[in-house]
């Protein structure tokens, strides 16, 4: 049974082929590392899978709700933390948008700071409300875009937590990386991304935890 | 139903963070009042002539701080990506689009209550009898001034020059939104009241209302998806 | 092939225009109140009709582009619109001249010409935002919903410019162009004949160049992306 599924995607951005054909499968309950090269189009098909961007050609089956951590931190710099989770709690349609804020706030190590202004938090604390954001209404799909750039060690350690969690409640994560490292740990499986075509999707392969190159070797161009 | 529950939380959020920081609210505002008082200097005119431009200059400032005000509507979503998460949720574009119009309306109103005062004290402008069919023709207008602005605001918000190009394709819109308001308020400041002539305006403003808010309903799908 | 139909559209509608002037200044007599200028009508008018008509397709086109995605439909728009733009400035010129002539004043804020005046600056807006926006698909996207907008607006400017109190009510010069007398009939059927061959044509130029730059761009794509 799979969670996210695209078949032979294609997204032209004007006449620029970024995803061509792209198909594949995401088992539920699974964790997939997607992996290429910078223009690959990981991202184009992440935003597609959040529902940011339409398809040009092929099709799309989503089953479940999403959450999205893109590039931007995605909170904003004039609400506090717990106003924020608020907001993005009943833009979700999230029963009781207060208590979910409260324990998605503790989850992340920012309960007692849950009055503060977005724009005062370190970069730190920032990136861990977003992950907070992204976890709130409990999603079944969590689709994350390069999510260990750029965050501290402290975050790094939230976020894996919070997606242990999640897999072992059943979620489904997708997430494109370049830190192979930090994603090998949770993935069960790998997909590549080459010009917009997947060039490899199956189980995480032993080979893959031990020499996290292997896969661009074996798999992509050669440099 | 969802959507509305949407609109409703972006409407509140949107109002929330203008009111604690004040950015547009200021400047919009302060806006309104320089041109009020350059104006002031601009013509030396008798009694008469002052109530016979006075719709016309109300709804000038007003228009100009209604640019000023609906500029940051969509435009507030970009730091830190917010457009994206709001995007990506399960809110349906048109309830996006509503929140947004809404918290507009209620920005530029305040902008205009503030206004309304010191434009009567600048010009010795009586503008309290009436006030009733005044209030009717500023909230027609100042909703027709939002919906299109915000529908601007959301097509110009990754455009380049942004803050040149909304004004640019604005205005030209609102002109007959304008010309009605304008009218209307003349007529209604200088004492008359809203039957006869002015039934005309008043159906134009309506109409423009209309037809603007369910065009923009329906297109803003097409602008903020890609 | 479709070069060559190009040629020959542009050449029948030169040749339709020169019959056309010929008749207009060598056959026709002088008309009575008027003297000479009156001929210019003959361009004056069926300018601002063609023009209509170039818009109205734009319009189709717009909303063609917004349900198919294909990009023939947005080349058909700007290329409409720009046409109708330039038909529009050309009505707005001949009738500056023709009230220069006939009433000693530059612009007069008649009726019609107003209403051709805010034509003019809704599409000039569409115009200017085009180039601002990058990505090729947004721009499409946007104009479309722009180019909508803007021909909403054109019934509402027509009722506007009709509201009693208005500028354009007060009584002042107008180009009247009246019933026309059987002569003129056939010239005035010709003309615009002649315009909207013209305009045709230009618009199948520009489409040939919109087309044109489209695969050049995506050349250079696949170039890069190899």
């Amino acid at each position: 049974m799979f969670a996210v599924a695209a078949d032979r995607v294609w997204k032209y951005f004007g006449d620029f082929p970024a995803l061509r054909g792209a198909t594949l499968e995401v088992r539920a309950g699974s964790c997939l590392a997607l992996l290429g090269r910078n223009g690959a189009g990981k991202t184009t098909l992440l935003r597609i899978f959040a529902n940011l961007s339409k398809p040009t050609k092929g099709e799309i089956k989503i089953h479940g709700r999403t959450g999205y951590l893109g590039h931007g931190i995605g909170v904003y710099d004039d609400l506090s933390a717990f106003e924020n989770l608020v907001f993005f709690g009943e833009l979700q349609g999230v029963a009781n948008p207060a208590k979910a804020a409260n324990e998605a706030l503790e989850r992340v190590g920012l309960g007692r700071v849950k009055d503060g202004m977005a724009r005062e938090f370190s970069r730190g604390m920032r990136q861990r409300l977003a992950v907070a954001r992204a976890f709130l209404h409990k999603p079944e799909i969590l689709l994350l875009d390069e999510p260990f750039t750029s965050l501290d060690d402290k975050a790094i350690a939230v976020l894996q937590s919070l997606l242990s969690d999640a897999l072992a409640q059943g979620a489904t994560i997708v997430m494109s990386t370049h830190q192979i490292r930090e994603a090998m740990e949770l993935a069960t499986h790998v997909a590549m991304l080459e010009r917009g075509k997947i060039v490899h999707a199956g189980p995480r392969a032993p080979e893959m935890l031990s020499d996290p190159a292997w896969l661009y070797r074996t798999y992509g161009e050669i440099q | 139903m969802q959507g509305l529950r949407s609109a409703f939380a972006i409407a509140k959020k949107d109002l929330q963070t203008e009111l604690r920081t004040k950015e547009s609210i200021n400047a919009a505002a302060s806006f309104a009042l320089v041109i009020l008082v350059l104006f002031s200097f601009a013509f030396d005119l008798g009694r008469e002539e002052l109530y016979a431009i006075s719709g016309g200059l109300l709804w000038l400032v007003y228009s100009f701080a209604g640019a000023l005000i609906v500029n940051r509507g969509f435009a507030r979503e970009l730091p830190n990506d917010c457009l994206e998460v709001l995007m990506s949720s399960p809110a349906p574009a048109w309830s996006i689009f509503l929140g947004k119009s809404v918290a507009a309306f209620f920005l530029l109103l305040i902008v205009e209550l503030i206004s309304l005062p010191v434009f009567g004290l600048f010009y010795n402008i009586r503008w309290l009898q009436n006030f009733g069919s005044l209030a009717m023709v500023i909230l027609l207008a100042t909703w027709g001034i939002t919906v299109v602005g915000t529908s601007f605001s959301a097509v110009t918000v990754n455009v380049r020059l942004r803050e040149l190009m909304l004004p640019v394709l604005l205005y030209p819109i609102l002109i007959p939104l304008l010309i009605g308001a304008m009218g209307t308020t003349t007529a209604l400041l200088g004492g008359e009241s809203l039957g006869g002539d002015n039934i005309a305006s008043l159906r134009l403003l309506i109409g423009f209302d209309a037809i603007y808010t369910a065009l923009a309903l329906y297109l803003i799908d097409f602008v903020l998806i890609v | 092939m479709r070069e060559k139909a190009v040629y020959v559209l542009g050449l029948l509608a030169a040749f339709v225009m020169i019959f056309n002037l010929n008749t207009v200044f060598n056959k026709l007599p002088d008309e009575a109140m008027q003297g000479a200028v009156y001929r210019i009508i003959f361009i004056h008018v069926p300018a601002a009709i063609d023009a209509d008509i170039f818009f109205t397709v734009s319009l189709l086109t717009a909303v063609l582009f917004l349900v198919t995605r294909k990009f023939i439909w947005d080349s058909v728009t700007v290329s409409c619109i720009e046409v109708g733009t330039m038909l529009v400035f050309l009505n707005l010129v001949t009738g500056s001249i023709w009230g220069r002539n006939q009433w000693g004043i530059w612009w007069a804020w008649d009726l019609r010409m107003t209403s051709q005046l805010m034509c003019f600056l809704l599409y000039l807006g569409y115009l200017l935002v085009r180039p601002a926006i990058a990505e090729p698909t947004q721009k499409a996207t946007l104009s479309a919903i722009v180019a909508i907008f803007a021909y909403a607006d054109i019934p509402l400017v027509l009722m506007a410019i009709r509201l009693p109190n208005v500028r354009t009510q007060h009584p002042g010069p107008v180009l009247e162009t009246g019933n026309l007398a059987p002569a003129f009939r056939a010239p005035f059927g010709i003309g615009i004949l002649a315009l909207l061959l013209m305009g045709t044509a230009l618009v199948l130029v520009r489409l040939h160049q919109e087309t044109t730059r489209r695969e050049i761009d995506s050349l250079r794509r696949e170039l890069h992306a190899a």
